[in-house]
């Protein structure tokens, strides 16, 4: 017997979450004498109330959703891939190389070849990981966060050297093409006397983010594979019962995993920096684990989540811009809805769970 | 009858969870010295009612009453200070803790160890004195034997000044000599004048050593009666409310061509022990192959290599074409598309996803077959349709495919597994341990399905350590000792003991000193050691 309708579980436990973090947030705030409300009202204004608040708010979420979603694929077959970091670096790699080398005569095939290039980057980083873990028993958690630190000196050693333009000061790449620009928010949704998300970041690869949300939805859900990882994160001798390879689903469902946290620098490389930068993941692969644990490891959850981490980033960014509140307080933030969300989960829970079942009693 | 206080009285007791009436104005009362039996199918109420009397829940109606005085028993700490120890199916037990450190945990006194230590070894010695509790207090619990485990929980319970101890279900995972050990052990403390209560689904135990017996349906208190005056029909009948067969009903087998074939098979699992050393046996169409034996002689690695879960060195031919025992062809799908069906020992862990639906475990195993796709993807809809006719034809109760399977009794989740695997027809079908933790309505339904698969003509390999199970359905039986088959009987002229015989390893019947060798190594197999051979 379940204890709580659905809706409660994923609507209610949630929003209960997040008030209490924001109660909390606002003790913070109060506590270095600034107004909680007036920075609530800074948040929500920077971040929601204008156009091009909102392109920036889905400029983040886009890596949030992409992160994400790889976690709670991976998740799904219970692995717990910590390694959406540098995956994303990664990544980036792939976009810079097939933005570098390829002469694309649209943007639309640099688009198709940088998403390729950052999936199958992305992808590769995840593998080794995932065939140590599936061959070797390496515990994935380790492996993959060793792998972070892997990849940032990979991409140190590339960025100060091979990929940097002679001359350059700075740690970068070359300067991708123009031509393969990704169209902006605001190129896609303005006309000529209504100006839109006016220079703001967020770009086509949101697009993009949604069909990768789509297409987890059906992966996990509609598919043969999808049934298989879920049967094997459940019980793994269930899954050798059935004939379902332990061995092959670690694998596979890595490669999906990475492949999606590397098309976060889609939007990051090719659609806002157009090159290559050291830390352009700034975090966003930590952040998905996150957004994975809110969103239930639902492609829709995962959406929903990575809007409101989006909205804290934007929000954030305001507040340190019009405030005298600290940056580090964001982080604050940040972590406490984090922890409320994720960590905590029970403390909200179990006591919702008796109050649903005193009302029942109560009813019948 | 005597006019002394009932050890414990339960008036009008009442609980439900949510729309759930699961004990409706129960009322019960045990003599002390008694071992009273409740009795009851899965889900009839037995374990919420024990629950309520250890604190676990709290009635929504009713009085508890201990040696005639009012109790309240909010939590299990004031059931415990009433005298009264629980023994769960599952122990609660620390794995890497010794047996004296068990006793002791939740009832050490002061801030030092070494003086709750010493006093509880002082008393476990007297205590296994009195009651042939013997268990070593240094052993630690992970090297212990299922049977040593019950028999620290007992003592942790008795070390607390119990005078009532309630087991649940407590032979579900005993050996039949474990389990006799046991009940010497409970009759010992009857004689203390401790007062048993013993939940159990098995009608034997009910009738060979309890004195009163409860029974339990839906939640309600059908009957309470004196064992000598009732007897097993009466029981089960009570139980499920209407006549049921515990004889199985079934016509000669009709043997025909032999459909799997293994020979000097071996297996050898991954630390190195050889499990099964050279196993030979051939089965027909239209016949049930039975395998006895004592729980972990190689039954569940034979049944893990035929169904692919396991690799394994031998021959086995499948409807006359060899199959493959080790590599890539060596899963359960190549075996499933061999037509070979298999409802694993463990439908908990291997036969079904708990966490998935009804009709999601409908498909399991099966769900790459061509029939469920559509496209690329899965045809959830006609899945969902087909789950729901299997769930009809197999009375699963309740008939909804959109349930989650954990939330089924043992019965019905059983009843998914097999109609997964019989509905699909296979020429072999491999049964472990079918009717474990199942209702009696529910073991004559899986019994009958069973047999009317063999008259279908198709072939079935029976594993079970129940005894009355695999006499009373097999054609052919051979009993399996320490990896190997011990030789075949016929089921009409097979008897318990000689069956027991050769479960204990022992071949033949030699003249004196074969008592002495059985004794010897079921000691063997109880102390959880390799049984010697015979």
């Amino acid at each position: 017997m379940d204890k709580m309708p659905a809706w409660a579980d994923v609507v209610l436990i949630p929003l209960i979450s997040l008030l209490l973090a924001a109660i909390l947030s606002a003790v913070v705030i109060l506590a270095i004498g600034e107004s909680p409300v007036e920075a609530f009202n800074l948040m929500v204004d920077g971040a929601l109330m204008r156009s091009s608040g909102w392109g920036y708010t889905l400029y983040y979420a886009t890596n949030f959703i992409f992160t994400g979603l790889a976690v709670a694929v991976a998740f799904h077959a219970r692995m717990f891939n910590i390694g959406g970091e540098g995956q994303a670096m990664l990544g980036g790699l792939g976009v810079a190389l097939a933005c570098l080398y390829v002469p694309w005569p649209h943007w639309t095939l640099a688009m198709l070849g940088s998403t390729l290039g950052a999936a199958a980057f992305g992808a590769a980083w995840a593998l080794i990981p995932a065939y140590l873990q599936a061959r070797r028993g390496s515990h994935i958690v380790i492996t993959t966060i060793m792998f972070n630190f892997i990849a940032a000196a990979l991409l140190n050693y590339l960025l100060i050297g091979v990929l940097k333009p002679t001359g350059s000061m700075e740690p970068a790449s070359a300067k991708f093409d123009p031509s393969f620009a990704l169209p902006t928010f605001q190129q896609m949704f303005s006309s000529a006397d209504a100006p839109l998300f006016r220079g703001a970041p967020a770009n086509v690869s949101f697009f993009l983010a949604l069909a990768a949300c789509l297409f987890v939805w059906l992966l996990i859900w509609r598919s043969r594979l999808g049934y298989e990882i879920r049967a094997y994160g459940w019980s793994q001798t269930g899954a050798k019962y059935a004939g379902i390879s332990g061995t092959r689903i670690i694998i596979i469902s890595m490669l999906i995993s990475g492949g999606l946290a590397g098309l976060m620098a889609v939007n990051t490389t090719q659609g806002e920096a157009e090159r290559l930068i050291l830390n352009s993941t700034e975090g966003a692969g930590f952040i998905g684990i996150a957004v994975a644990l809110m969103g239930r490891n639902h492609p829709f959850g995962v959406l929903l989540a990575a809007i409101l981490f989006g909205f804290l980033y934007q929000g954030g960014a305001e507040l340190a811009l019009w405030t005298n509140i600290p940056r580090e307080l964001i982080v604050v933030i940040q972590a406490l809805v984090i922890l409320f969300t994720g960590a905590l989960d029970n403390m909200v829970r179990m006591p919702l769970e008796r109050i649903f079942l005193a009302l029942r009693r109560k009813e019948s | 009858m005597t006019d002394t206080a009932p050890a414990i009285e339960l008036k009008g007791i009442s609980k439900a969870f949510g729309p759930v009436q699961a004990n409706k104005d129960i009322s019960i009362r045990v003599m002390p010295g008694t071992i009273h039996g409740i009795i009851g199918e899965n889900g009839a109420g037995k374990s919420t009612l024990m629950s309520i009397l250890y604190g676990f829940y709290k009635a929504d109606k009713g009085e508890v009453f201990i040696n005639g005085t009012r109790t309240e028993i909010p939590d299990s700490q004031a059931a415990i200070s009433a005298g009264i120890g629980m023994v769960f199916q599952h122990f609660k037990l620390v794995e890497n803790f010794t047996v004296v450190e068990n006793v002791i945990l939740g009832a050490e006194d002061g801030f030092q160890l070494r003086p709750s230590i010493a006093k509880a070894r002082k008393s476990l010695k007297q205590l296994a004195e009195e009651y042939e509790l013997n268990v070593d207090p240094d052993a630690k619990i992970e090297n212990l034997s299922v049977g040593h485990q019950q028999r620290v929980e007992i003592l942790k319970a008795l070390y607390r000044q119990a005078d009532i101890l309630i087991l649940d279900e407590p032979t579900g995972v005993l050996t039949p000599a474990e389990a006799d050990h046991l009940f010497r052990i409970l009759d010992n403390l009857r004689n203390e004048g401790k007062t048993i209560i013993l939940i159990t689904h098995k009608l034997r135990e009910i009738m060979e050593y309890t004195d009163t017996v409860s029974v339990m349906r839906r939640g309600e208190m059908t009957a309470t009666v004196r064992t000598a005056e009732t007897s097993t029909e009466e029981l089960a009948e009570l139980m499920v409310g209407r006549k049921v067969l515990l004889r199985v009903d079934k016509k000669p087998a009709q043997p025909k061509q032999v459909v799997l074939s293994v020979k000097d098979l071996r297996v050898t699992d991954s630390a190195g022990v050889e499990r099964i050393k050279g196993v030979s046996f051939d089965i027909r169409a239209g016949e049930i192959y039975g395998i006895a034996g004592v729980a972990g002689n190689g039954q569940s690695e034979l049944m893990e290599v035929l169904g692919g879960m396991q690799a394994g060195t031998g021959t086995i031919t499948m409807n006359g074409e060899e199959i493959d025992l080790t590599g890539r062809y060596s899963d359960g799908q190549s075996r499933r598309a061999r037509s070979i069906g298999h409802v694993p020992e463990d439908r908990q862990d291997e036969g079904l996803i708990l966490d998935f639906t009804a009709w999601e475990n409908m498909v399991f195993g099966y769900h790459r077959d061509p029939d469920w796709a559509a496209g690329p993807l899965m045809n959830n809809a006609g899945i969902v349709q087909e789950a729901e006719g299997k769930m009809q034809r197999f009375d699963v109760r309740p008939p909804n495919p959109h349930l989650t399977a954990k939330n089924f009794s043992g019965g019905n989740q059983q009843k998914i597994v097999l109609a997964r695997e019989i509905e699909r027809n296979p020429d072999l079908l491999l049964v472990g341990q079918p009717t474990r933790g199942v209702d009696i309505g529910a073991i004559e339904f899986i019994h009958q399905e069973i047999i009317r698969l063999r008259d279908e003509g198709k072939a079935i390999l029976l594993v079970s350590v129940e005894l009355d199970e695999i006499m009373s359905l097999s054609d052919r039986i051979a009993v399996m000792f320490d990896g190997r088959l011990m030789g075949e009987r016929d089921p009409a002229e097979a008897n318990e003991r000689e069956l027991g015989l050769l479960m204990a390893g022992i071949s033949e019947e030699p003249d004196k000193p074969a008592w002495k060798a059985v004794d010897e190594n079921l000691d063997a197999i109880e102390h959880g050691e390799a049984p010697k051979h015979g």
